[in-house]
């Protein structure tokens, strides 16, 4: 075991980062922009190496909470800072870690305006995120979940497109309304347990009617942050107006927030009341999937069009947690995974192009594939591995939510299939609509191929998709015992009701024999 | 109590103070035939230097857990009330710094202004330090009086006048509700002295409390609601804010309504504890109105000043909270909230006080302060983090005074208050964004006659406390001990 808190380390060393920028702030300069960038990379790179020495010593074995850190932050309101990480925390840290660098270099050119400021934004984001998902006590958490939007409201506010400052409205008030109800019940919460320590809490047992309640403020602000339909109308929005870095951190972590939450919260928390709204999620699933589909494919802006099929993907996400069993729960976090590095990678693919002609308009393109060899050739892999392509960590995630939701309920799980056909439909148009065909737009022309600095960024994300997608056994091992001990834990108060699902009727008959 | 003693002046020391320094400097101004810009200067630090001097005696001649009656049970102090006087002393010395520069540009020219913040800060002093109905009065008057002169100070220009005279006519009505309801009050009980009516209540709660102890409570929360400007006795808030030189309206939102608060909840948690079951209703109704209005009001006002009148009725119903709740919980976090409220609104009208238009005249609307995170990265910077803090976003420090008004809620069982509450600090975060937005997404406009900002006023004091109420907010998450341990102190003194 480690001696040093690498876990506290990777939280705030790019914290640290953002200091020493803010230190350097003085007039703009290409000078001082030089210096902010590589203080960034350099710090998230870092960062990236932190979280690869936690991977390396984490025991995968175990479902405890791992390199933990505590101590008083309000003693006398036994609030304190308690952070570590287990298998379900443990892959989104490493997926933040990774996105952050690549935003990084994706901005290198990209980004001329107020650079110091910019890559504050994405330290302080990074420390945020790397945070939440390891705060293991409900004040710490929400102080990170809600942190976040500060930065990404000033990334998509003050580096956005257009209609920025609507979408950077939009997405602030909206998540941060599904939030503040969560901030209530974290608080009734902490009147139950005495304390706000997480770990405690998973293991308290809540009275059903008051887990009903506790489950919908909880889900008011996954809800959101997933987002699940019909709360998704923010996603949209934000998505098209974020540049393109603040769109990767969008779709690949800021989405993850929601369905973290159910896994980590909702599930081991309140079980009764996650049977009793299982089928209403399941609804809704579908629904996203299938919906989202269909308005993806009437789009005609590249980034709305990937907005859209995040929304249909998170709702295979929504499916597995809820179907409540191993491979779900699994595939739900793989599908997490994996979504990250796809949609990040897609987005990164409609950045090449828009930092080139400045248009996100499908209509705009057409007949890359002549000048742009390499970039048709990425762009095909990420968009065959968002439809699920065997191979792919797609494929992976969306097969083992299938199979997973399919012990639990068949329509549901042959309805998101027929989804995963729509998401083919869209996906494959998009590339050929973009791709295909002949070069005729004469600003298209002079298109050039990716250069060296795109090979780069897009690298690790095929590597990681495409080992994913081949052996996707690191990953699951890695999650394999927490996922279980959740699943227990959801399972057991089942059992100490007189064992198998909440069954009302048998329930009543208990209660008369009593 | 019994018999005559010598009242000990040594405990009164810090007033003492404040009220020759006041005095001195009128003496001086009066005799001084031409004021200068640099007299005024003068004063203003004498003024900082008393304010300071009475803190240091205040801070070393307390001692935690202490308590003292002096002045024939007239005069009360105890760890509640010395966190209230420093928050006081304070928040007065930090307005009188950033009012420093930009004195002059706000038409305060004249030698009364520092003296009559001094008389203001002996009143609230007198205030929350009162044990007895009268004495309240007096330190009452003797604020409320400063307070309606200092906006009626800059006397060439028509809207300070109107709002001084909207504020002496309304803060007049008030003065009466509480007169008629203190003299209700010493009617049904036969005392005005806060310890005796305590255990005339205590008594009366067996059978059942008299009418008109009842109608005599209603009009001090009555009056004491204009004091704090909740709904319904807000309506001056907005034109005095509005109309009165910027730096007095940063001193009539910060340390009067914290002053008058504190007061409050002394009232209410103190002698009128017992009569929980009856004033909890009405300050559970008036914290709702203030959370709601101030949402909903402020939501479409241009004008920055009318803008904050609003946020502060906001604010305010947040802090009502608490004090509904009547518990240990609920008086802490009106301590924290009042603590970084000061810190906040006086860092707010600091940024405000310091950006100025072309002819250094004062920013009035919203829309005055596009695009200046261009020109000044670090005033903006600041104003932005206030503004989030405001809105309660984490981890800013607002979001924690926010969090503990809210446990306040959950454990007194006020879930319906806390979610009215949570859901309008989520539009009032709207227009806190509103300006950030301005400052941060707006370019500035093309014509430089109307952009703000040109000229940058500041001065080292101004800096000092910009600086350091930036850094509380910014970094108060790291370190809250320090507050709650005070606050809880202060609660333990309260509820004993």
């Amino acid at each position: 075991m480690a001696t040093l808190p690498f876990l506290s380390m990777t939280i705030f060393l790019p914290l640290v980062g953002a200091l020493a920028i803010f230190l350097n702030w003085s007039q703009q300069d290409s000078t001082q922009a030089n210096n902010a960038r590589w203080v960034a990379l350099w710090t998230s790179l870092v960062t990236l190496g932190l979280t690869l020495i936690l991977w390396g010593n984490f025991d995968a074995a175990s479902s405890n909470f791992q390199f933990e850190d505590k101590f008083q932050w309000m003693p006398f309101l036994n609030i304190s800072y308690h952070v570590g990480v287990d298998g379900i925390s443990l892959p989104f840290v490493i997926l933040s870690a990774l996105l952050i660098p690549i935003c990084i270099l994706t901005s290198w050119t990209s980004i001329q305006y107020r650079v110091a400021e910019y890559m504050i934004a994405f330290l302080v984001l990074e420390t945020l995120l790397v945070g939440m998902f390891a705060a293991l006590d409900f004040v710490l958490f929400y102080v990170f979940f809600e942190g976040v939007l500060i930065p990404m409201f000033l990334i998509i506010g003050m580096w956005g497109g257009p209609d920025r400052v609507y979408a950077a409205f939009k997405f602030f008030l909206y998540t941060l309304l599904g939030s503040v109800l969560s901030l209530l019940a974290i608080l009734y919460i902490y009147f139950e347990v005495g304390s706000s320590d997480i770990p405690l809490a998973l293991t308290t047992p809540f009275d059903p009617k008051i887990q009903m309640w506790l489950w919908i403020a909880f889900f008011s602000s996954f809800a959101v942050k997933i987002p699940m339909w019909p709360f998704h109308t923010w996603l949209p929005d934000a998505h098209v107006e974020a540049p393109t870095a603040g769109s990767v951190i969008l779709a690949g972590i800021l989405l993850k927030m929601g369905g973290y939450g159910f896994i980590r919260f909702s599930l081991p928390m309140f079980p009764e009341a996650c049977a009793y709204f299982t089928p209403l999620i399941f609804t809704l699933s579908v629904i996203a999937i299938i919906y989202t589909s269909l308005v993806a494919l009437v789009q005609k802006d590249m980034k709305k069009l990937i907005a859209y099929s995040s929304v249909a993907h998170m709702g295979f996400v929504t499916l597995g947690i809820f179907a409540a069993d191993a491979q779900g729960v699994q595939g739900a976090i793989t599908q997490m995974v994996s979504h990250g590095l796809i949609s990040a990678a897609l987005f990164l693919c409609v950045g090449v192009v828009y930092d080139r002609i400045h248009s996100r308009k499908i209509a705009d393109y057409g007949g890359l594939v002549h000048n742009m060899p390499r970039y048709a050739t990425v762009f095909m892999f990420f968009i065959l591995a968002s439809v699920g392509l065997p191979g792919t960590s797609g494929f992976v995630g969306e097969f083992l939510v299938l199979l997973g939701t399919y012990q639990v309920s068949t329509w549901a799980t042959t309805l998101a299939t027929t989804g995963m056909i729509l998401g083919a439909a869209y996906a494959l148009w998009l590339y050929r609509r973009i791709i295909f065909g002949a070069l005729a737009k004469p600003n298209l022309k002079s298109i050039t191929d990716l250069n060296w600095q795109e090979d780069l960024i897009f690298a690790p994300l095929v590597g990681g998709v495409l080992i994913f997608g081949v052996y996707p056994m690191p990953l699951l091992t890695m999650m394999e015992a927490s996922v279980a001990n959740v699943i227990d834990q959801y399972n057991l108060s089942f059992e100490s009701d007189g064992g198998g699902l909440i069954d009302p009727r048998k329930f009543l008959e208990m209660a008369f024999h009593e | 109590m019994t018999g005559f003693y010598m009242p000990d002046f040594k405990l009164i020391l810090p007033e003492s103070l404040l009220v020759i320094s006041a005095l001195f400097i009128l003496m001086e101004g009066i005799f001084q035939k031409n004021g200068t810009f640099g007299s005024y200067r003068r004063y203003i630090h004498y003024s900082i230097l008393a304010l300071t001097g009475a803190l240091i005696i205040l801070i070393f001649q307390h001692t935690p857990g202490e308590k003292w009656i002096t002045f024939e049970g007239q005069i009360f102090q105890d760890d509640f009330i010395f966190f209230a006087k420093i928050l006081i002393l304070t928040g007065s010395g930090a307005v009188l710094a950033i009012s420093l520069p930009s004195m002059t540009k706000e038409h305060i020219t004249c030698f009364e202004y520092s003296p009559l913040i001094l008389l203001a800060t002996v009143g609230m002093l007198l205030m929350v330090e009162a044990n007895d109905f009268l004495t309240l009065f007096i330190g009452l008057e003797m604020q409320g009086l400063s307070l309606y002169i200092l906006a009626a100070l800059s006397r060439d220009q028509v809207t300070a006048s109107e709002a001084a005279l909207k504020y002496f006519i309304l803060g007049g009505l008030t003065t009466c509700f509480y007169l008629y309801g203190a003299s209700l009050i010493y009617g049904f009980s036969g005392s005005t002295n806060f310890e005796i009516i305590t255990s005339v209540i205590r008594n009366a709660s067996m059978e059942g409390f008299p009418l008109g102890l009842l109608v005599g409570l209603v009009f001090i929360i009555g009056s004491f609601s204009f004091k704090v400007s909740a709904v319904p006795f807000h309506m001056w808030t907005p034109d005095v804010y509005q109309g009165c030189p910027t730096p007095i309206t940063a001193f009539i939102a910060a340390t009067p309504k914290v002053a008058a608060m504190v007061v409050f909840l002394r009232l209410m948690v103190g002698p009128f504890l017992l009569m929980y079951g009856e004033w909890e209703a009405l300050i559970t109704f008036i914290s709702f109105a203030s959370m709601i209005l101030g949402a909903f009001a402020a939501l479409n006002q241009t004008n920055l000043k009318r803008l904050l009148a609003y946020s502060a009725i906001g604010q305010m119903g947040y802090v009502l909270i608490g004090v509904a709740a009547g518990n240990d919980e609920g008086v802490q976090a009106v301590c924290v909230y009042l603590t970084l409220y000061l810190i906040m609104i006086i860092g707010t009208f600091g940024c405000l006080l310091c950006l100025r238009g072309k002819g250094s005249e004062g920013v009035q609307n919203i829309e005055d302060l596009s695009g200046i995170s261009a020109l000044h990265p670090k005033i903006s910077f600041t104003l932005a983090v206030f503004m989030f803090s405001l809105a309660g976003i984490p981890p800013l420090a607002g979001f924690f005074a926010k969090l503990y008004i809210f446990k306040a809620a959950i454990a007194a069982g006020f879930f319906g208050l806390a979610v009215v509450g949570v859901l309008s600090s989520v539009l009032a975060a709207y227009y806190y964004l509103k300006i950030v937005k301005v400052m941060y997404f707006d370019e500035s406009p093309l014509s430089p006659g109307i952009c703000y900002g040109h000229v940058l006023l500041l001065s080292p004091e101004i800096r000092i406390i910009l600086n350091v109420c930036v850094i509380i907010i910014l970094f108060f998450f790291i370190f809250p001990h320090p507050l709650l341990e005070m606050a809880q102190r202060a609660a333990l003194a309260l509820l004993i």
